[in-house]
């Protein structure tokens, strides 16, 4: 699809159109987050406020997810190293945390359920679950790219061309920053109890 | 590649060009090889720039059509409407004893809430921000194409499903979307408060979150692009103002759009999750709702955070245009290039932080408040720096009036008097009269609506013989111009009087109001220049479509003696653009008149008398 955009890396540009693209995209979505964290702050402020606890398997789910993300990292090492077996079976690893880490925010859910935290009752509740439900939606499109890796990873000969190079650096990216994005929320919503 | 005569701009991309060895790569032309994916799922910016521009069109004449319905509502609201029965249906209630038809109310709201919607999203933003930034972005920067020609062609397709979806929704037998196209609720957040509230704003919600995914996809290639895909020697200091614009506005989309989208997420869970985000305390039809807790105004907070950015977005890239067009057909520089620049950063900031100036009848604090009076009327400054800087080029230039030209004198017009009258309302303290009235509607219907389709004409009359390889009729243009703007102030002059007086914008009708009776004859005078203009713009499709097949030829590369890029292509230009070598840049793109010569191209390399002047400096 990009094949353009390679014929442009010996002008001026010293980072790859595609990741600085990925920036960008990253960009808006914190945006995004910011919006409804503000919208948080604002809602709060407003008095009527539920107060709850944060159910403690989220704290499990956050380690899960950082370390998914360090094993993506050396994942990634591997592949430059030429260590193929080591490679292929750290992105699994790396896939299978990511997917931990939904289950485990899956189970937060229902906690909070459990101790009569509804969607439907107060505010306070309700935006914890869309801020939650919006990033397990973001950790689900980085499940996605993990997937296409591992395909790419099983299926075709082991070959560290520029294009995988970048193919990987951008779920590498991705991958880190919806963890970033989740240490923050994390830390948002225990800090504004 | 035939041999026909060199000319000098051709040698001299020869001669200083970068060799990228683009057409030795066959994937570069691979994918045009049939016709759906040469002109239908293209990835050429080219190409899909006049999908955006000509799908913008026909949504302009959708948006404009129905104005036009409710016009006639306003201006004779005891006529009958039975002739519109073929087109509007049962949206047209017939009275059996005399009859005559009238327009639903309902529908009434429903056909003004489309018409902003439309307006605002489809034709000023996809159709101006779609159209101009594809084709010059990689064409006046010399680049091939985008940095991902596949997301801009997804671009395109997200925006193109979000039309088909509003359309759809036109047809809904409970109607589309009613509640204004600033979707406030609890009107958008509770499917039964009107018969538009349910299916209609369902459609409307999803139309315009793919909408935003379109907007997101454009903004991160224009970004992408500009920063990273600019030939040898553009430096940012030497773009084109266009390229500037484009790029402030697709920073703006990107920061400002994802607030939307979080509202509209919210405000999805609040219709089908059964949350109280935005809802309290409700009654509808004398039951209690058990939605406790939220607040309607938080919803104002986030759509506001994107809106008043969202009217830059619209009318940034008419600026660039303007900018552009003023200069070219000037032939002179534009007057104070860095001023223009940054008073476009000033007003991409500022735009962040005035949105509650939307709100200042809303419940905000009123000390609060202040500090919104204050950065909205410091936006005046770099306005008016702009609006200086215009006249200023204008002024002791060689002006060409052509329909280009006319087009973006009368921006600089409009310009100014809606951002005057923006100056009123952005006292919080006069807004207290002001708010929802006529006033506002004259406000930004000058200063954004019909400047921004000003630039959008300055822009299509500038490029369509780069577009088409033909120019438009400029008899036609002409008329096309003093028709509309003529017509368009006769619309919105009076009605800054009415709104004055008090006169509530979103009413269907005004005689049960003793004090607004005076006004009955303004309506009408309004509603017939709102025919009128109407009827010019129909003037302008005909002239765009015909000219494609009949205009006149354009058989040198640059007919107006531009500076720029875009001009050094072939007249049909192929995919990547040169045939040969890219461009080379050696100057800014405002050379004009410079050392006896009327204008000096991007590709020129300075003469030993400029390099000598350069060292010294
Ligand atoms: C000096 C510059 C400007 C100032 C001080 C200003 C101020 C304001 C204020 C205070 C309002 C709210 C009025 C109310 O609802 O009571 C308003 C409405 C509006 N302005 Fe401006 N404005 C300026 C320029 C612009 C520009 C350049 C645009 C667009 C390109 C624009 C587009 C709008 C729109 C679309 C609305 C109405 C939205 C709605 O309620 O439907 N304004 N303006
Ligand atoms: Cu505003």
């Amino acid at each position: 699809m990009d094949t353009l955009t390679q014929r442009y890396e010996h002008t001026t540009n010293k980072i790859h159109p595609l990741k600085f693209a990925l920036w960008i995209g990253m960009a808006s979505i914190t945006m995004m987050f910011g919006a409804f964290t503000s919208a948080y702050v604002v809602r709060q402020s407003a008095g009527n406020w539920l107060e709850f606890e944060l159910p403690h398997i989220f704290f499990l789910s956050t380690i899960v997810l950082l370390v998914s993300s360090l094993i993506l990292h050396s994942s990634y090492k591997s592949f430059l190293s030429g260590k193929e077996s080591k490679y292929k079976l750290l992105l699994l690893t790396s896939f299978v945390f990511g997917l931990a880490f939904l289950v485990l925010q899956y189970q937060g859910w229902m906690a909070l359920f459990s101790i009569g935290i509804d969607l439907k009752g107060n505010p306070s509740g309700s935006f914890l679950y869309v801020l939650t439900g919006i990033h397990a939606l973001h950790v689900l499109g980085g499940l996605a790219a993990l997937v296409v890796g591992i395909l790419t990873a099983y299926t075709r000969k082991y070959k560290v061309t520029e294009r995988r190079k970048i193919n990987f650096e951008l779920t590498l990216q991705y991958w880190h920053f919806v963890d970033i994005l989740w240490v923050y929320l994390l830390i948002f919503l225990y800090i504004s109890r | 590649m035939a041999e026909i005569a060199k000319t000098n701009e051709d040698i001299l991309i020869e001669e200083q060009g970068y060799d990228d060895h683009f057409h030795e790569h066959h994937e570069g032309d691979k994918y045009q090889s049939s016709f759906i994916f040469k002109y239908i799922f293209s990835m050429d910016h080219k190409i899909i720039a006049r999908q955006f521009l000509i799908t913008g069109m026909i949504w302009a004449i959708i948006g404009a059509g129905m104005s036009v319905i409710f016009r006639l509502q306003l201006g004779f609201p005891d006529d009958s409407l039975a002739w519109l029965k073929p087109l509007l249906g049962r949206w047209i209630q017939m009275n059996e004893e005399t009859g005559t038809g009238s327009l639903d109310p309902q529908f009434y709201y429903a056909l003004v809430t489309m018409h902003g919607t439309i307006i605002v999203f489809f034709v000023l933003t996809a159709g101006l921000s779609g159209t101009f930034s594809n084709l010059l972005i990689p064409l006046q920067l010399g680049a091939r194409d985008m940095a991902s020609p596949f997301l801009n062609m997804l671009s395109y397709w997200f925006f193109f499903l979000a039309g088909v979806i509003m359309f759809y929704s036109l047809f809904l037998s409970t109607g589309p979307f009613s509640g204004g196209w600033t979707a406030y609720p609890p009107l958008s957040a509770l499917p039964q408060a009107s018969s538009g509230s349910g299916a209609g704003m369902t459609l409307w919600l999803v139309s315009l979150t793919l909408f935003v995914v379109s907007v997101l996809l454009g903004g991160i290639n224009y970004i992408t692009t500009v920063l990273n895909l600019r030939t040898k020697g553009m430096s940012l200091w030497r773009m084109p103002l266009t390229i500037w614009a484009f790029l402030v506005t697709a920073i703006i989309a990107l920061l400002s759009f994802p607030v939307l989208a979080s509202g509209f997420f919210l405000l999805i869970a609040d219709r089908g999750l059964g949350t109280s985000f935005y809802l309290s305390d409700i009654f509808v039809a004398g039951q209690a709702l058990d939605y406790t807790g939220g607040s309607p105004i938080l919803f104002q907070h986030l759509f506001w955070f994107l809106g008043h950015p969202e009217v830059y977005i619209i009318i940034l890239p008419a600026m660039g245009i303007v900018s552009e067009v003023l200069s070219v057909h000037a032939r002179k520089p534009i007057f104070g290039y860095k001023a223009m620049v940054y008073s476009i950063l000033a007003i991409a900031f500022l735009s962040f932080i005035v949105w509650a100036h939307h709100m200042f009848m809303s419940g905000v604090n009123p000390f609060i408040s202040n500090f919104f009076v204050i950065f909205t009327l410091i936006i005046a400054v770099p306005s008016a720096v702009k609006v200086f800087n215009w006249i200023t080029t204008l002024w002791g230039g060689n002006i060409r009036l052509n329909s280009p030209m006319l087009f973006a004198i009368g921006f600089v017009s409009l310009f100014i008097s809606g951002g005057l009258t923006g100056i009123f309302l952005g006292n919080s303290a006069i807004d207290i009269q002001m708010h929802d009235t006529y006033f506002v509607v004259a406000h930004f219907h000058i200063v954004m609506g019909v400047a921004a389709m000003f630039g959008m004409f300055a822009g299509i009359y500038h490029w369509y013989p780069k577009m088409f390889g033909r120019f438009m009729n400029e008899t036609l243009g002409k008329l096309h111009f003093w028709l509309t703007l003529v017509g368009a102030y006769a619309i919105f002059w009076p009605m800054h009087y009415i709104g004055m007086a008090g006169v509530p914008r979103r009413y269907y009708r005004f005689d049960g109001f003793d004090a607004f009776g005076q006004f009955t004859s303004m309506n009408q005078f309004i509603t017939i220049a709102a025919i009128i203009v109407f009827a010019a713009q129909i003037l302008f499709v005909v002239n765009f479509f015909w000219s494609i097949h009949k205009g006149r030829k354009m058989v040198t590369k640059n007919p107006w003696g531009a500076t720029t890029l875009e001009w050094t292509t072939p007249i049909q230009t192929g995919h990547g653009n040169w045939p040969g070598k890219i461009p080379t840049v050696h100057r800014w793109a405002y050379d004009y008149g410079r050392d006896g010569r009327e204008f000096i191209s991007q590709i020129e390399p300075l003469s030993e008398k400029e390099k000598a002047e350069e060292d010294q400096h």
